[in-house]
């Protein structure tokens, strides 16, 4: 194989899986506070529409990322209100913005259907980005790509090494203990949950402004759900998240080699491979039930109130 | 704040019922808004979403046509949602049970007979309870998160039918279209009611619910998976067999779906398409939420939302409304119901202590 | 001369929507002292508590903290007053290490090496060490109570709310609490003490506020007042006492459990090594030990939850059952009450009629896969008439249920399918007086007709009132048996601690036992 098609396939990986990183890592902190928010599909796609318009009217990146990103909370404020307030049953709440993202996406990107972005271009950095192959590896990059690798940082810090981190962990882990302790529970899982819908909108905007970069209606494709089952994958550690975010990054775009080497397979069987290949993985994590108990959130997924007590 | 909330001592049953209906109100209202928002007369847009599909005997049979997937369906998911087996793969279920009644359609072209009909419908449950059966085993033999694989395989299934309908199964003079040969009549649904495409599949879907109810709500079976349901140590704990349960809940949605998708085909749309259905897979999974998972319950919301699509439709021909808004009011249907289950555990009073205070 | 109180409550009132928990309740509590709260299950302590360490809040009254009426906001604010609290269910998250526990309840230090220096320190300090790098799911119950207490200890508390911390403790580790406690009381911090058990507020307290059915029913100093008249402010007539005549000898074995071992499914949990025991028809045979060495497990391989590898290593009437499922046991003869009550023994979301079927199915309530209601509806009624079970009718909802009449309901529930062999796990625990009775008489006058019952308790008093032999596990072993008549607490007590024939602490002395844990039987 040529040298130069590698570094393209690993370049292009990276990129295809930085919607993945945005995602998983948004949802894993959301995870980690104890609430399973499986609204992640429909997150990316009104973060996706609205970064999109938000671009298409401003032409500026940063206004798009950051509507993107409060499109995203305001959906997972939606759900914060449900699951947390209400005390609606978490799975249900999740698929129901699910459902919800999938049809307000569609309704307001009906304008935006046949425009074209631009994209975003990569980051030009004097000397590093000239160095062959490294440089074309790690230094030839668009600035979403980045900030993704920044997110990472932040996260593992905050998670492992900050006071904060620590509370969050704790009310995943024993919400009324954490409550007993005098920390306000709900309030501090709204924010988890924000967070996380916010992420899902940025990893939604990379696709539409980006990686696309243009608007397809359920053009996420099943993106989020991927992410929320990396998420379980990567026994909710964050180096692990990257590790599977480029993998599935990797899958993604070996299907548009594979038609490049000349093999003779429909396309339609070359598109169920991300599809096909979570399952393994999620077929491979479940056998050991003792690792992701071990490592979940105790309380992922349980409603809790601290009047209920 | 003058309103206190506070905890019943026990859940309303009041609430259990009442909750739907404030659900429905609540979208009904949130429509109007949204009609207003778009530059639209509310009450003439009500009127053409709500109204003016039904206002016929064809709309009427119309709405039966779009009810009796959802019901179907929403049935036999509500059988796994019962003991918590959330079985989302509707839509790909639904996807590979065309596909297999679709097959003998085809094959059985060029003959006729009432034998064929029956083959498809029971081809297309083998199909969807196949498909079922692939998260039915992952999740029993390796504990697979099934909703995670159900999800994966709609996009497999709906990418399955795509492949057929652009290769074995494309119709050799249909000038190169992705779709299979116009079924044969014997293939087809009997319109029940001349001047609607009624079918009779409506009756297929009704017995359905009526079994459904009967399992549901009088088997041992049923409060078995109920039990799992809501207290799944409980169920450990009796000694009911969960994996057992985790098959009947998951295989009882691919059933139904796999019906389903052959109504589809044999019935208003007549051929095999790269897509069969407008989402009633999912749009299924709020029918069987708003109609409580009890069988009664989702004969009616299946009405209310094969009437959303109709609506859609409506207002897309009539109005210029863009057909998404249905997927909006389906996403809105199921928020406010989540919402107002609150009212079931809890209940809001006038918090007097404040207003004395003040 | 009297000093300012530490504490004093006034008019204190909580109301939740089925019942008052705490009625205009006042208290005073001066600085030194240390004063019970006596109460039975469901008098309101843990609500009264819980209002002063800024858990809840009381919907009226007065706190006045050194002389000044205060509102406690939550328990931050509590602690930076100086309230510490020891919970009867620990506030402890599992995964994380003692140290980072400690941090969450801390609101100053420098960094995690420092303040798990102060921890060794501390603990050190009041002789009770503790590793500060140790995960609470590697620690027994004994050394959890230890993290929640140097936890308030590292706050230098001015008072100190311990609410029912003998329960996780052996007879001898709770004289070495009561030292620490009065050593805290010497040094000038008040302590409020929650409990029911009588002997050791009249050891431990120099005086006591009484409260039944969330009212003030008495002041006391313990010292002056007998076990008799305690109870009676307690539970406003004496204590009822269970009528247990001699056991009918010589039964056949019902249940023999030969060489089981198992280990747990739970990682946080206590490995069975080589259990053997039996129980014959018409005795109780008792299981004490401390919450956490191997109780849930052994259950759960006696009920037939978790399978055991070895059929042959549990036998119900001589039939090996260990490869049975629970239904398959039951069906021959044994009936089980969890400890857990909602949501394992019984179904929450359902009514009193329909929770009858979870068990109780196989006595005709079910015909060709259908249900007959009716059958259920009259076993209901028979569970409710026979064990007085306070309800509304069979029609409501289990949770409507207060924690002792669901107890009730449950056990009558098994005990009515007249089962061969009975088992029986924390038969009253958070029940009230009454229904503690009426299940305690009805395990006996079960074992009367013959049956055979395991009991797996807790409270060694209610063992010794009960039960003709005893057993005591310890670390996932078991200790050879011995007749309630010809044993003690302090040697139960003992033995509780792993220092039985061939236990795991066989040999060494108790005081070396109380701060290690990993033996092998």
């Amino acid at each position: 194989m040529d040298g130069d098609i590698l570094i393209q396939i690993l370049v292009a990986s990276i990129a295809a899986g930085t919607p993945f990183v945005y995602a998983a890592l948004g949802e894993l902190v959301t995870e980690k506070s104890g609430v399973l928010n499986l609204g992640v599909e429909g997150m990316m796609l009104v973060g996706a529409i609205s970064g999109f318009i938000a671009m298409a009217k401003s032409g500026s990146l940063l206004v798009a990322v950051l509507c993107g990103m409060t499109a995203g909370a305001l959906m997972a404020l939606i759900f914060a209100v449900l699951t947390l307030t209400l005390m609606a049953n978490q799975v249900a709440s999740g698929l129901a913005l699910t459902i919800f993202g999938v049809g307000l996406s569609a309704f307001l990107g009906l304008k935006y259907t046949s425009i074209a972005l631009p994209g975003v271009p990569e980051l030009h950095i004097p000397f590093l980005s000239d160095i062959p192959v490294a440089g074309q590896l790690l230094f030839s990059h668009d600035i979403l790509i980045y900030s993704s690798l920044v997110l990472f940082g932040f996260i593992s810090w905050f998670l492992y090494k900050s006071k904060a981190g620590l509370i969050l962990r704790g009310i995943g882990e024993a919400p009324k203990s954490a409550h007993a302790l005098g920390y306000n529970v709900i309030g501090i899982r709204y924010l988890a949950v924000l967070f996380g819908g916010a992420m899902a909108g940025l990893g939604g905007v990379y696709l539409s402004v980006a990686y696309t970069p243009m608007w397809v209606e359920g053009m996420v494709a099943g993106r989020g759900w991927v992410a929320l089952a990396l998420v379980v994958f990567a026994s909710w550690r964050p180096l692990r998240v990257m590790a599977g975010a480029y993998l599935f990054g990797g899958i993604t775009i070996a299907q548009f080699h594979i038609q490049g080497f000349g093999i003779e397979i429909p396309s339609q069987l070359l598109s169920m491979l991300p599809y096909i290949a979570t399952i393994i993985v999620l077929v491979l994590i479940s056998r050991d039930q003792k690792s992701i108990r071990l490592n979940s959130p105790a309380s992922l997924g349980l409603t809790y109130h601290p009047n209920n007590q | 704040m003058f309103v206190k909330i506070e905890p019943r001592s026990e859940p309303s049953k009041a609430m259990k019922y009442l909750s739907p209906l404030i659900a429905a109100v609540l979208m009904l209202i949130s429509g109007l808004i949204i009609f207003s928002l778009l530059g639209k007369n509310p009450a003439e847009a009500f009127h053409a979403f709500f109204v003016e599909p039904v206002n016929d005997l064809y709309g009427i049979g119309e709405l039966l046509i779009k009810a009796s997937p959802l019901m179907l369906i929403g049935t036999g998911l509500a059988v796994g949602f019962r003991a918590s087996i959330w079985n989302i793969g509707a839509e790909g279920q639904l996807a590979v049970g065309a596909i297999f009644g679709g097959y003998f359609a085809i094959i059985f072209y060029d003959y006729s007979g009432l034998f064929i009909l029956p083959l498809m419908i029971a081809a297309g449950a083998v199909g969807g309870m196949l498909w079922a059966s692939i998260p039915a085993l992952l999740k029993t033999v390796f504990n697979a998160n099934e909703i995670l694989v159900t999800l994966m395989l709609n996009y497999v299934a709906v990418l399955l039918l795509a492949l057929l309908v652009h290769g074995p199964l494309k119709d050799p003079n249909g000038y190169g279209f992705p779709q299979s040969v116009l079924f044969g009549d014997s293939a087809i649904l009997p319109v029940l009611v001349e001047g609607t495409r009624l079918h009779l599949g409506v009756f297929l879907a009704l017995g359905g619910v009526i079994a459904g109810w009967v399992f549901l709500q009088k088997s041992f079976t049923g409060y078995q998976m109920q039990v799992a349901g809501l207290a799944q140590k409980a169920a450990t704990y009796a000694g009911f067999k969960y994996k057992k349960l985790i098959w009947i809940g998951l295989l009882s949605g691919g059933l139904a779906a796999g019906i389903a998708g052959v109504l589809e085909i044999a019935g208003p749309i007549g051929q095999l398409l790269p897509s069969v259905s407008p989402g009633y897979g999912y749009a299924a999974i709020i029918v069987a939420f708003v109609g409580r998972l009890h069988p009664g319950g989702i004969f009616l919301s299946s009405l209310l939302m094969a009437l959303l699509y109709l609506g859609g439709e409506s207002g897309q021909m009539n109005l210029d409304l863009p057909s998404a808004v249905t997927g909006i009011f389906q996403g809105l249907l199921l928020f406010y119901l989540l919402a107002a289950d609150f009212l079931i555990h809890y209940r809001m009073r006038l918090d007097r202590s404040r207003l004395e205070v003040n | 001369m009297r000093k300012t109180p530490r504490l004093q409550l006034k008019g204190m009132t909580k109301v939740y929507p089925s019942v008052i928990a705490n009625d205009s309740i006042d208290m005073s509590i001066a600085p030194g002292e240390i004063h019970a709260v006596l109460g039975e299950n469901g008098a309101g302590k843990s609500t009264l508590m819980k209002a002063i360490y800024g858990v809840v809040k009381p919907d009226s009254g007065q706190i006045i903290w050194d002389g000044e009426a205060v509102a406690i906001q939550n328990p931050a604010h509590a602690r930076r007053l100086g309230i510490g609290m020891v919970f009867q269910h620990f506030s402890l998250f599992e995964t994380l290490t003692v140290t980072e526990n400690i941090a969450l309840a801390m609101d100053d230090y420098k960094s995690m090496e420092s303040l798990a220096g102060r921890i060794e320190e501390v603990s050190e300090e009041y002789g009770l060490p503790l590793d500060p790098g140790r995960l609470i799911y590697s620690l027994s119950v004994g050394l959890r109570q230890r993290v929640e207490i140097i936890r308030c200890l590292l706050q230098h508390p001015k008072l100190l709310i311990m609410d029912e911390p003998t329960s996780v403790l052996t007879p001898q580790a709770v004289r070495k609490m009561f030292e620490t406690l009065r050593r805290l009381a010497d040094e000038g911090c008040s302590i409020l003490y929650i409990s029911h058990k009588l002997d050791e507020i009249m050891e431990l307290c120099h005086s006591a506020t009484i409260i039944r059915g969330g009212k003030v029913t008495g002041y006391a100093v313990p010292a002056d007042e007998t076990a008799t008249s305690l109870a009676r402010m307690m539970i406003g007539k004496e204590l009822p006492v269970c009528s247990r005549e001699r056991p009918v000898v010589d039964g056949e074995r019902c249940l023999e459990v030969k060489n089981l071992f198992k280990s747990s499914a739970d990682q946080f949990g206590t490995d069975l090594k080589s259990i053997s025991f039996s129980v014959r028809g018409g005795e109780i045979l008792g299981v004490a030990g401390i919450s956490g060495n191997g109780q849930q497990e052994l259950l759960y391989a006696l009920s037939g939850e978790r399978l055991v590898d070895e059929k042959d290593c549990i036998a119900i009437s001589g039939e090996s059952v260990g490869h049975l499922k629970p239904d398959e046991r039951r069906n021959r003869s044994l009936g089980f009450v969890p400890e857990e009550r909602l949501g394992r023994g019984a179904v929450p979301g359902m009514s009193l009629s329909m929770n009858v079927i979870l068990t109780a199915h196989r006595h005709g309530m079910v015909a060709n896969g259908l249900l007959k209601f009716q059958k259920a509806a009259q076993f209901a009624e028979k569970c409710i008439s026979d064990f007085t079970v306070k309800c509304g009718s069979k029609d409501d909802p289990i949770t409507s249920l207060s924690g002792g009449n669901m107890q009730k309901f449950i056990t009558a529930r098994e005990i009515l399918q007249s089962p061969e062999l009975l088992i029986v796990s924390q038969p009253t625990w958070g029940v009230d007086i009454g229904a503690a009775n009426i299940i305690r008489q009805s395990m006996i006058d079960l074992r009367n007709n013959g049956s055979a019952v395991l009991v797996v308790s807790e409270e060694l008093d209610e063992l010794f009132e009960i039960c003709d032999r005893l057993i005591v596990i310890a670390e996932g072993c078991v200790s050879p048996s011995v007749n309630v008549d010809e044993t003690s607490k302090e040697e139960i007590g003992l033995w509780m601690s792993g220092m039985f024939p061939g236990g795991p602490a066989e040999g060494t002395s108790h005081e070396a036992t109380s701060d290690q844990e990993s033996h092998v039987c």
